[in-house]
C-alpha cells in the first residue's frame, strides 16, 4: 500500500514537464504559418510540405536510414556474440581488456571516437563515404546492443541449455533452437537500440562521412547552426511521432504478452491434474 | 580452445581492437606529428617503399611539439579545466532533478510504473539533436521562456540565457536526464519497503529514514547514473556549439575547431590524447561498477 | 497408487557373472583446491533404480553430472556399457536426464518439447509422432500435448521432463532431485509413478536426493554420500538395519547412539562399556566396531519400554520419561537415563488415549535384544 505523497506527486508531475514540454512547444510552432518560430501566426502545415520538396534533406534521410539498417544489423550479430563471449565465455586471455573495450565507447565522448576512426580510415587509404559511417556505427553501436544482451543472459536459466545438449545438439544448435529464441525479447531491442543510435549520430558521422555522404543529422545541424527554421519543427515532429508510436506500440505489445501469459498460468495451476 | 570458440571470441575482439583501440594509437602518433598543407594535413606520413631509413626518419621527425604548444596557448587548460567544472556542475544538477523524478517513480503504485518507465525513456529514443535544438527556441532573447516571463511580469528585460553557460547546464541536464533517472530508479526499485519501516518504528522520521537509509542503498545507482552523465558530457560538443556560444569554453568545442576550421590535425590530436588521459581513471572505474553490478545481479 | 511389487530376488550386484552398466573407477574431480569427488569407485547394473543420496555439498549432483558430460573428472574413467566416456560430449551419451528445474523450453509445446531430442536421433521421421504419442500416454498427458510449459501445472511440468527424457529410450536416465518442488501428497504418488515406469521401461535410473525416504522408497539400492566419498552402498534394508557407520547411522532414520569401549565377544557380538556402574551393553559387532572407542547404535522402534524391570534381558536400563512425542500412529518416548543420556523407544499406538500406560515423569525399564544394536566403530 503506497502511502500518496505530495513530494512524490510534484516531482514526478514537474519532472516530466521538464521533459516534455520542450517537444510539445517544437510540435506547435510547427504548425505556425509564420516562419518567426517564435510568434505564433496562425495554423499552417506549410512547412511539410516545404520539407518534403526539399530535395537534399530527402536525401541525406535515405543514406540515414541505409546506414542505419545495415549498421544496426551488424551491430546486432556482433553485439549478441560479445555478450555470449562476456557472460558465458569463462575466463581467456586477454578477457579484462575485451571487457573495457565493450563499456567504454558507451561514455566515450564521440568527438574521441569520431576522431580516432576518421584517422584510422585515413592511415589505411579507405575513402570516406556511406561505408566509412557503417563501420563507425557498428562498432559503438555493438558496445550497447552488447549491454541490452549481457543484461538478458544472465538472468538466463542455464539448465535449458544443457537440456538441449542432453538431448542431442551440438552447442551451436542449442544456442539456435533454444537461447536464441529465448534472448530474442533483447536481440530486437538491441537492433532498435542500434538503430536509433545510428539515426541520432551526429558528431561521429560528421567525422566518418566525407564531403560524399550527408546523413539527416548533418543536415539538420548545419541547418539549426544558422537558427531555428520551422522546416526543422516540422522534422522533428515527424520523427517524434514516429518515435511515439513505435514506444506506445511496443509499450502495448509487452503488457499484452504479460497479462496473457498471467493469466495462462492461473488457469494451468487451477486446473485438474 | 576449440575452433568455435575461438571464433566466438575472436570476431567480436578482433573488431574491437581494429575499430577502437587500434585508433587511439593513431591518434597518439598524429599528435606527435606537425601540421603540414598536404593531404592528409600532416608530417611526417609513414612511407615503408622508403625501407628501413624511411622509418627511422619517420620516427625521428616525431615530437612533443604539439603538446607543448598546449601548455603554452592558455585557451586549451582553460578549456579543460572549463569542461570539468561545466560536466561536474551539470553531473550535479542532474541529480538534483533526476533523483526525485526517479523516487516518485519507484514509490508509485506498482501498476502506474511500466507506463512511467515508458516516459521516461521516450525522450531518450527521439533525436538528441531535435531536444537540443528545442532550447533554442525557448533560451534565446525572443524565446518561448522571456516571452513567458514577460508576460507574467516577473522580469522586464529579457534574460539573457542563451549562449551562457548556464544554457549549457539546462542542455545537459535535459538531455541526460534519463541516464541519471534509470540506474537510481532500478537500484531504489529493488530496495526492500520494511527497511523504511524498520527505521520507522525505531524512531526515526521520514526525512531522517530517507537520508539514513534510502540514500545510502542508492548509492550504486547515484554513482552509475554519474558516470554515464560526467564522462560524456566532458567531451560535448552538440550542447555547448548549439546553446553555449563562442563564451562557453568546452573541450569537445575547442576539439571540432582544431580539427575542422584550423585543419590542425596533429594539435587536434593531442587535444584528444590528453582528453583521454582525464578520462581513463573515470572510465576504468565506470566499467568496475558495472561488472560489479552484473555480478551483484547474478 | 499401489507401489509396484519387485521381482523377489532382483539384485544383480550380487550376481558374478553380471558386468556393470556404469562403472567408475579412481573417479577423482577438483575444482581449484576444493575436491568434490574424492577417489570413487561404484558399479550400477542394469535396471536398477540408484539412489545417491547425503546432504548439500556431498558431490552427488557433481557425480551425475559427471555421468551426463556436463563435468569431467579430474582423474580416473567413466564408464557406461562398456565404453570409456572421456571425450564424449553430453550429446553423444545415451544418457538422458531429468533437471530439477525441470529446463522446458518455454517456447515450445508439451508435444515439441517431448519430440525435440527424437528429431536429433536416429529415428525416421515418420515414426516419431508415435513415439511421441507413446510418452504421452505413459505419463497421462495426452489432453496436455499442445499446451505450452507455462500453460500447465508444476506436477504436469515434471511428467514432461519426464517423458521428454524417456523418449529417446537411453540406458541411464538421471533424475535431479526430481520431487523437490512437489508437495507432500503429490510427491508419495509420483514416487510410486516413477518406480512403475521404471519397471515398465526397463530403464536405469540413477536419482539424486538429499531426502532420505525418498531415496528409501524408490531405489534398489542407496549410495550414501559424504563430503565426496561414498560411505555404504546397499539396499535400502540392509543400509537401515546394518548401516557400517555411525554417520550412515545417523542420516537415515532417527537412532540412538551412545559412545564407549567395545571388546569383541563370540557369535558375532561385541560388548559396550559406556557408563560407570552400568552393565555392558550387548550388540551385533559391526565393521571395526569390535574393539576400542566405540559407538552404540540402536533404533527406537527395537527399544521395549515397560514399567516392569523385563526378565531374561541382557540389555536393560532405567529411566525416567523425559517426553513424548505423539505422532497419531506412533509414540515415541524421550526417555532420560540416571547418567544424563536420552534414549528414545517408539511404540504403535496399539491401544486408544485413555488406556495408554505411560506418561511424563514415569519411572520405566528399556530393554532390547542382543542383536537389535549394532557396535560400530568410533
Amino acid at each position: 500500500m503506497r502511502r500518496f505523497s505530495w513530494f512524490n506527486a510534484t516531482a514526478l508531475t514537474m519532472g516530466f514537464a521538464f521533459l516534455y514540454i520542450p517537444m510539445v512547444i517544437l510540435v506547435i510552432y510547427s504548425f505556425n504559418s509564420s516562419r518567426l518560430v517564435t510568434v505564433w501566426a496562425g495554423f499552417s502545415t506549410h512547412w511539410y510540405g516545404e520539407l518534403f520538396r526539399d530535395q537534399a534533406f530527402l536525401d541525406a534521410a535515405w543514406v540515414t536510414l541505409r546506414v542505419a539498417f545495415v549498421s544496426s544489423t551488424f551491430a546486432t550479430v556482433l553485439g549478441t556474440m560479445a555478450a555470449y563471449v562476456m557472460v558465458r565465455g569463462g575466463k581467456f586471455m586477454g578477457r579484462t581488456l575485451f571487457s573495457g573495450m565493450i563499456y567504454a565507447p558507451l561514455v566515450m565522448p564521440e568527438v574521441i571516437t569520431g576522431l580516432s576512426l576518421l584517422l584510422l580510415f585515413i592511415s589505411i587509404g579507405l575513402d570516406r563515404g556511406i561505408v566509412t559511417i557503417i563501420l563507425a556505427h557498428t562498432t559503438f553501436s555493438m558496445c550497447y546492443v552488447s549491454v541490452v544482451v549481457s543484461s538478458r543472459l544472465v538472468s538466463f536459466d542455464r539448465s535449458v541449455e544443457e537440456a538441449a545438449l542432453d538431448l542431442g545438439c551440438t552447442p551451436f544448435d542449442a544456442f539456435k533452437s533454444v537461447t536464441l529464441p529465448l534472448i530474442a525479447p533483447a536481440v530486437i531491442a538491441g537492433w532498435l537500440l542500434a538503430f536509433t543510435l545510428s539515426l541520432d549520430d551526429l558528431v561521429i558521422a560528421s567525422f566518418t562521412a566525407g564531403p560524399s555522404a550527408t546523413t539527416l543529422p548533418i543536415k539538420i545541424f548545419s541547418s539549426v547552426r544558422l537558427g531555428v527554421s520551422p522546416e526543422i519543427n516540422a522534422l522533428s515532429t515527424i520523427l517524434l511521432l514516429l518515435v511515439t508510436i513505435g514506444v506506445v506500440t511496443a509499450s502495448l505489445v509487452s503488457k499484452r504478452r504479460i497479462i496473457q501469459q498471467k493469466r495462462d498460468e492461473q488457469l494451468a495451476e487451477q486446473a485438474p491434474q | 580452445m576449440n575452433l568455435a570458440r575461438r571464433t566466438l571470441i575472436g570476431i567480436p575482439y578482433l573488431w574491437l581492437l581494429l575499430l577502437f583501440l587500434v585508433p587511439f594509437g593513431i591518434i597518439f602518433k598524429i599528435s606527435l606529428s606537425d601540421y603540414a598543407v598536404s593531404i592528409p594535413p600532416y608530417t611526417p606520413t609513414l612511407d615503408l617503399s622508403e625501407g628501413w631509413q624511411g622509418i627511422r626518419d619517420f620516427f625521428g621527425a616525431l615530437d612533443w611539439e604539439n603538446y607543448v604548444f598546449l601548455t603554452e596557448d592558455d585557451l586549451y587548460w582553460r578549456a579543460y579545466l572549463s569542461s570539468l567544472k561545466i560536466a561536474a556542475i551539470s553531473t550535479f544538477l542532474t541529480l538534483c532533478v533526476g533523483y526525485p523524478i526517479a523516487y516518485g517513480m519507484a514509490k508509485s503504485a506498482p501498476e502506474w510504473r511500466p507506463m512511467l518507465m515508458m516516459l521516461v525513456i521516450l525522450p531518450f529514443w527521439t533525436s538528441f539533436l531535435i531536444r537540443v535544438y528545442a532550447w533554442i527556441g525557448i533560451l534565446s532573447t525572443e524565446g518561448y521562456l522571456n516571452q513567458f516571463l514577460l508576460w507574467v511580469g516577473i522580469i522586464s528585460d529579457p534574460l539573457q540565457i542563451m549562449n551562457t553557460p548556464t544554457a549549457v547546464y539546462i542542455g545537459i541536464v535535459y538531455t541526460y536526464l534519463p541516464f541519471m533517472i534509470l540506474p537510481i530508479y532500478a537500484t531504489l526499485e529493488r530496495m526492500d519497503e520494511s527497511l523504511l519501516e524498520a527505521a520507522e518504528d525505531l524512531g526515526c522520521s521520514r526525512l531522517s529514514a530517507f537520508w539514513i537509509v534510502t540514500f545510502p542503498l542508492s548509492r550504486s545507482g547515484i554513482i552509475a547514473g554519474s558516470f554515464l552523465v560526467f564522462i560524456p558530457a566532458l567531451g560535448e560538443f552538440v550542447i555547448p556549439s548549439l546553446l553555449g556560444g563562442s563564451s562557453t569554453l568546452m573541450i569537445g568545442k575547442v576539439l571540432w575547431e582544431e580539427f575542422f576550421s584550423n585543419r590542425d590535425w596533429p594539435v587536434a590530436s593531442a587535444v584528444a590524447i590528453i582528453l583521454l588521459l582525464i578520462l581513463v581513471i573515470p572510465i576504468i572505474l565506470f566499467q568496475k561498477n558495472q561488472e560489479k553490478n552484473q555480478e551483484a545481479d547474478t | 497408487m499401489k507401489p509396484a511389487v519387485k521381482p523377489a530376488e532382483f539384485a544383480p550386484w550380487l550376481d558374478q557373472n553380471e558386468t556393470p552398466l556404469i562403472r567408475f573407477d579412481g573417479v577423482t574431480k577438483r575444482f581449484g583446491d576444493f575436491t568434490a569427488i574424492d577417489n570413487i569407485d561404484l558399479k550400477i547394473y542394469r535396471k536398477e533404480f540408484y539412489a545417491l543420496l547425503g546432504p548439500s555439498g556431498c558431490g552427488k549432483t557433481t557425480l551425475m553430472r559427471m555421468l551426463a558430460g556436463f563435468e569431467t573428472p579430474t582423474e580416473g574413467t567413466i564408464t557406461i556399457g562398456g565404453q570409456d566416456m572421456k571425450g564424449i560430449p553430453p550429446n553423444r551419451r545415451e544418457v538422458n536426464m531429468m533437471f530439477q528445474s525441470y529446463a522446458l523450453f518455454p517456447h515450445l509445446s508439451v508435444w515439441d518439447n517431448i519430440a525435440f531430442g527424437l528429431k536429433r536421433s536416429d529415428m525416421p521421421k515418420d515414426q516419431i509422432p508415435e513415439r511421441v504419442k507413446e510418452m504421452l500416454r505413459l505419463t497421462r498427458l495426452d489432453k496436455f500435448a499442445r499446451r505450452k510449459p507455462h500453460q500447465i501445472s508444476g506436477g504436469q511440468r515434471q511428467r514432461v521432463a519426464l517423458a521428454r527424457a524417456l523418449a529417446k529410450a537411453p540406458k541411464l536416465l538421471l533424475l535431479d532431485e526430481p520431487l523437490g518442488a512437489l508437495d507432500a501428497k503429490l510427491r508419495q504418488d509420483t514416487q510410486f509413478e516413477l518406480m512403475d515406469i521404471q519397471e515398465k521401461t526397463e530403464t536405469t535410473f540413477v536419482i539424486v536426493t538429499h531426502d532420505q525416504e525418498e531415496a528409501m522408497t524408490v531405489a534398489s539400492r542407496v549410495a550414501v554420500m559424504d563430503n565426496g566419498k561414498v560411505i555404504q552402498v546397499d539396499t535400502p534394508a540392509r543400509i537401515y538395519e546394518t548401516p557400517n557407520s555411525v554417520y550412515v547411522a545417523d542420516f537415515i532414520g532417527d537412532v540412538n547412539l551412545i559412545t564407549g569401549n567395545a571388546t569383541l565377544k563370540d557369535g558375532g557380538l561385541a560388548a559396550l562399556s559406556w557408563a560407570e556402574g552400568q552393565p555392558d551393553i550387548i550388540g551385533t559387532a559391526g565393521e571395526g566396531g569390535g574393539s576400542g572407542a566405540a559407538t552404540f547404535a540402536i533404533r527406537p522402534e527395537k527399544v521395549a519400554i515397560s514399567a516392569e524391570r523385563p526378565e531374561g534381558m541382557n540389555n536393560v536400563v532405567q529411566g525416567r520419561i523425559h517426553d513424548i512425542a505423539y505422532l497419531g500412529n506412533l509414540s515415541t518416548y524421550h526417555v532420560e537415563l540416571s547418567d544424563g543420556t536420552i534414549i528414545k523407544a517408539q511404540t504403535a499406538n496399539n491401544r486408544r488415549l485413555s488406556r495408554r500406560s505411560f506418561t511424563w515423569e514415569d519411572e520405566v525399564w528399556l530393554s532390547w535384544t542382543d542383536t537389535a544394536g549394532l557396535v560400530l566403530a568410533g
